[in-house]
């Protein structure tokens, strides 16, 4: 094995850290060339060089101020490789790490891995159109446009400059020869490459270029490397992830374990005060060796969720930190459920028929105006969601919200009518997890059964007629989301299987079970002359549907008969 | 928001810092260590009143979570707080006789300590019976967050009121000095509560739980909000409205994501329904120094003799700040 491997470390904050592991590579054999940015006080920078003092093969590049997405970072990075190749000629890969970077293996492995690889640079580098991760929009702009304003400290300014270039059709010519590519700021190239970017001929008119670059750090190697490189390996040995607002990802000691399997080489950003990680990684432990090839997969995957969660968040979740605005919630409730209108009110218990034909929970009348009807009459149900109706309808729709989250993995269903409190119902209709099947009318059997004082019977049958009418109105205005089946009383009574036999479809898709016991139907005689006596009243229960031919003689009934046949 | 409601808003503020001014001299120094605060420590604000008891485990949970020091004001104890508060380390105490409800709930109190001593520090405004949860509490100590909070430009840090309660009669078991709280308390609600935008300072107004279940349950417009914004990186300025459930600027309210995302968010746990609940109750109400003419107190005195267990089957058992994070009380947002 000839020649080792020397590491540029560019240091801002957190300098002990930066020494710490500064130490580790040069006790270890690599040469490390150290950038600390002009802006670190002098106190600081005389704690770095006592803390590094005693290390022959440790040398400190000349200081650049450095600011956040200007060249300065780049001319940094150029002093320090320039100090690294006079001062240190044994050297053949040149890694640039920061500090707060942390090398996760043995250096000797490193070493080897290189060693393998002799000629390959080690650098992201992309075309601008093939890149996914550039954050704002900004990536061929990059470089042709003139940034001229800080992002950090005078956003506005920045943004009000790039509008305007937009808009009067500005671009900056790019130099021939150069094809733009970007990646990971943190690379390792070889010395070949590296000397040869560096002494470039034209490299005084690309860095007049790079200078008014937007992020050039990002850029500045990763076009160059295409130049002068014989074998480029587009990816970075440093494992550096980025969140959804361009700002790293950090690590902290409960990522050890992943960190471990990761294989990767360098991760970064570290805690500073991650003190497990440092003493666990800060040793060229021979048996954690395993010379296995980087596998970031599953930080990725771990980092891909957390922006998950930031951006889209738990459908139908409501909390502290997640409060959508209508529209936006991705999901009003968080699980489909099913809601009947009418089905008990026809059938003796539905309720025990539905949960022992399809399963789920099915709940009585969630909206009932005297309290909550949870399945079973619990008192509190799921969540500790209490029968109260006082407190149900301080929030109907937080309430059933709350009611489907706090249910996960178990369907709801619940029974519905134009005698509960209506206003959850525009939120239902608007939540495509609903599924509603009415049947419109029904609200007249038990009337009919009820035996009270026929004026009180009139009035109510008007009033609930109404708020169902109302319901049936908007069941078809074009915000609807929620799944509809609707059948007139009278139609479902004449043909009530098919209907049933959807309704199970749905409540237990998955096990296709065939009806095999029909709910008992409520005893309808003398039904629809209780209607023609609403009729005749003053009162027409129009949503019922045509009731006469079912239930008068036959002699009169060849509508029933048609309809037997079609049915 | 329009130009005058943001100028009303700005007034509301300076009134609510001169009143905070006004109230200093209400408080005086019983033992000042507050030149013992370091540039970057995080410090913790508290008024209390009668809470020995409570305080040894208190102060030993938010040590070890990363307080460096604790600002209090001692609101008249009689049993010994003062004493024990002024013999710590790591405490700057104010002693005061002055009207709790007359300093807004002692919110006037903390909003001067907070303006004198707070500015660019990380703070922490809590009660004695409340215990912050926040991602990854077992393994990131409280700088971690803090520390990640400052590099996404994020000031506040919202944690809501979890009611933790005992499984029989909340009185059963007496609470020992020194005791983990919720050894006894061990249970909550999981998903109860309704959450509403208060449209004027922006901040979402939660009520629910065992509280507006058992004693609130035909009244629960007045049952107690939950929300709160317990830490803040405060700047000079900024003042809480009331208790720390709002503050002005309005924009630090806004600790929510309103396009279905999910911000980081904790919980505090609160550990007032145990023993010490019932002789509490019985003092506050006698002193009126509580909100509403100390309507909760008396709605909880009336409901305690009928239903002394808030315990019920569907209570969870709290187990860690997972637990809170799966059942959607809190959020990771987007920290890994």
């Amino acid at each position: 094995m000839t020649g080792t491997v020397g590491f540029l470390m560019l240091v801002h904050a957190s300098l002990g850290r930066g020494a710490q592991v500064a130490r580790h590579w040069c006790e270890s054999g690599c040469p490390v060339v150290v950038h600390i940015d002009a802006r670190v006080g002098p106190e600081d920078v005389a704690a770095f060089r006592a803390a590094v003092a005693g290390l022959d093969n440790l040398r400190f590049a000349r200081r650049h101020r450095c600011d956040w997405g200007t060249f300065s970072i780049v001319a940094a990075t150029q002093a320090a490789a320039e100090t690294m190749l006079a001062e240190f000629p044994e050297v053949n890969h040149i890694f640039l790490a920061s500090g707060s970077c942390l090398p996760l293996r043995p250096v000797p492995e490193l070493r080897d891995y290189l060693a393998r690889h002799p000629d390959t640079d080690f650098i992201e580098s992309v075309t601008t159109a093939d890149v996914a991760w550039a954050t704002g929009g900004l990536d061929t702009e990059r470089f042709t446009l003139r940034f001229p304003f800080s992002w950090r400290s005078h956003r506005r300014l920045f943004d009000a400059y790039v509008r305007l270039q937009r808009r009067i059709g500005f671009r900056r010519r790019i130099p021939e020869g150069l094809n733009p590519h970007l990646g990971s700021q943190w690379w390792c190239l070889t010395r070949a490459t590296l000397s040869a970017i560096l002494a470039d001929p034209r490299r005084r008119e690309f860095d007049r270029y790079f200078r008014r670059v937007w992020i050039p750090d990002e850029s500045y190697f990763q076009t160059l490397a295409r130049r002068h490189s014989s074998r480029i390996e587009s990816r970075s040995l440093t494992l550096a992830r980025f969140d959804f607002q361009g700002k790293p990802h950090i690590f902290y000691d409960d990522h050890l374990q992943l960190l471990r399997r990761s294989d990767c080489f360098v991760a970064r950003k570290i805690w500073p005060k991650a003190e497990r990680l440092y003493e666990a990684f800060l040793s060229n432990d021979p048996q954690v060796t395993k010379n296995a090839e980087p596998n970031p997969g599953r930080i990725d995957r771990l980092f891909a969720q957390a922006t998950e969660r930031r951006t889209r968040g738990r459908p139908g979740l409501r909390m502290q930190s997640r409060f959508p605005r209508q529209g936006w919630e991705n999901g009003r409730t968080c699980a489909p459920y099913s809601v009947f209108q009418g089905f008990a009110e026809l059938f003796e218990g539905f309720e025990t028929w539905l949960e022992k034909a399809a399963g789920g929970r099915v709940h009585g009348h969630l909206f009932a105006p005297a309290r909550v009807e949870f399945a079973g009459g619990e008192r509190i149900y799921n969540g500790c969601l209490s029968d109260s109706a006082a407190l149900r309808d301080y929030d109907p729709e937080g309430f059933l919200v709350s009611l489907i989250w706090n249910t996960r993995g178990e369907r709801q269903c619940f029974q519905f009518g134009p005698a509960d409190r209506q206003e959850v119902a525009d939120f239902m209709l608007g939540d495509r997890n609903a599924s509603l099947s009415v049947i419109t009318g029904a609200w007249a059997v038990p009337l009919h059964h009820s035996g009270r004082d026929f004026a009180e019977v009139r009035a109510e049958a008007a009033r609930l007629q109404a708020v169902e009418a109302r319901l049936v109105r908007r069941l078809r205005e074009h915000w609807v989301r929620a799944g509809v089946r609707i059948w007139p009383l009278a139609d479902f009574v004449a043909a009530p299987v098919e209907p049933l036999q959807a309704i199970l479809a749905e409540v237990a898709p998955q096990d296709g079970r065939r009806l095999a016991e029909l709910p008992r139907m409520r005893d309808l005689t003398g039904f629809a002359a209780f209607l023609q006596r609403l009729r005749n009243e003053g009162m027409n229960p129009h949503l019922a549907g045509d009731f006469t031919a079912d239930l008068v003689p036959p002699r009169q009934g060849r509508e029933a008969e048609r309809r037997r046949a079609r049915g | 928001m329009g130009l005058l409601r943001s100028y009303r808003l700005r007034l509301q503020r300076k009134r609510w810092r001169i009143r905070a001014f006004r109230k200093r001299r209400e408080l005086s120094p019983r033992a000042d260590r507050t030149d013992r605060i370091r540039p970057g420590d995080i410090l913790l604000f508290a008024t209390v009143r009668n809470e020995k008891v409570r305080l040894p485990y208190f102060l030993s949970y938010y040590r070890n979570l990363g307080i460096r020091h604790f600002l209090i004001v001692d609101n008249g104890s009689t049993d010994g707080t003062a004493e024990y508060l002024a013999a710590q380390e790591d405490v700057s105490l104010w002693g005061t006789g002055a009207s709790y409800r007359r300093a807004r709930f002692g919110t006037d109190w903390m909003n001067w300590l907070l303006s004198r001593h707070g500015s660019g520090h990380w703070c922490l405004t809590v009660d004695a019976d409340e215990f912050l949860i926040y991602p990854f509490c077992d393994t990131r100590p409280l700088p971690a967050l803090t520390d990640w909070l400052d590099a996404s430009s994020i000031r506040s840090f919202p944690a809501m009121l979890v009611d933790m309660y005992p499984k029989g009669p909340i009185d059963a078991v007496p609470y020992r000095e020194g005791q983990d709280p919720f050894e006894i308390a061990a249970w909550f609600d999981s998903g109860n509560y309704t959450i509403r935008r208060n449209p004027r300072l922006g901040e979402l107004w939660i009520q629910g739980g065992p509280r507006a279940r058992a004693f609130f349950a035909d009244d629960p417009a007045r049952a107690p909000a939950l929300n709160k914004i317990p830490l803040v990186r405060w700047q000079r300025g900024y003042a809480y409205v009331s208790s720390t459930h709002s503050l002005l600027p309005r924009g630090l309210n806004l600790v929510y994501d309103e396009w279905g995302g999910e911000k980081a968010s904790g919980c505090l746990l609160h550990a007032k329904l145990i023993d010490t609940f019932g002789p509490k109750a019985e003092e506050e109400l006698e002193r009126r120094q509580h909100y509403a003419a100390s309507h909760e107190y008396r709605a909880y005195l009336a409901a305690m003799r009928q239903t002394p267990d808030l315990w019920c089957k569907w209570s969870e058992r709290y187990i860690n700040w997972r637990q809170l994070e799966i059942l959607g009380l809190m959020s990771k947002g987007n920290w890994a």
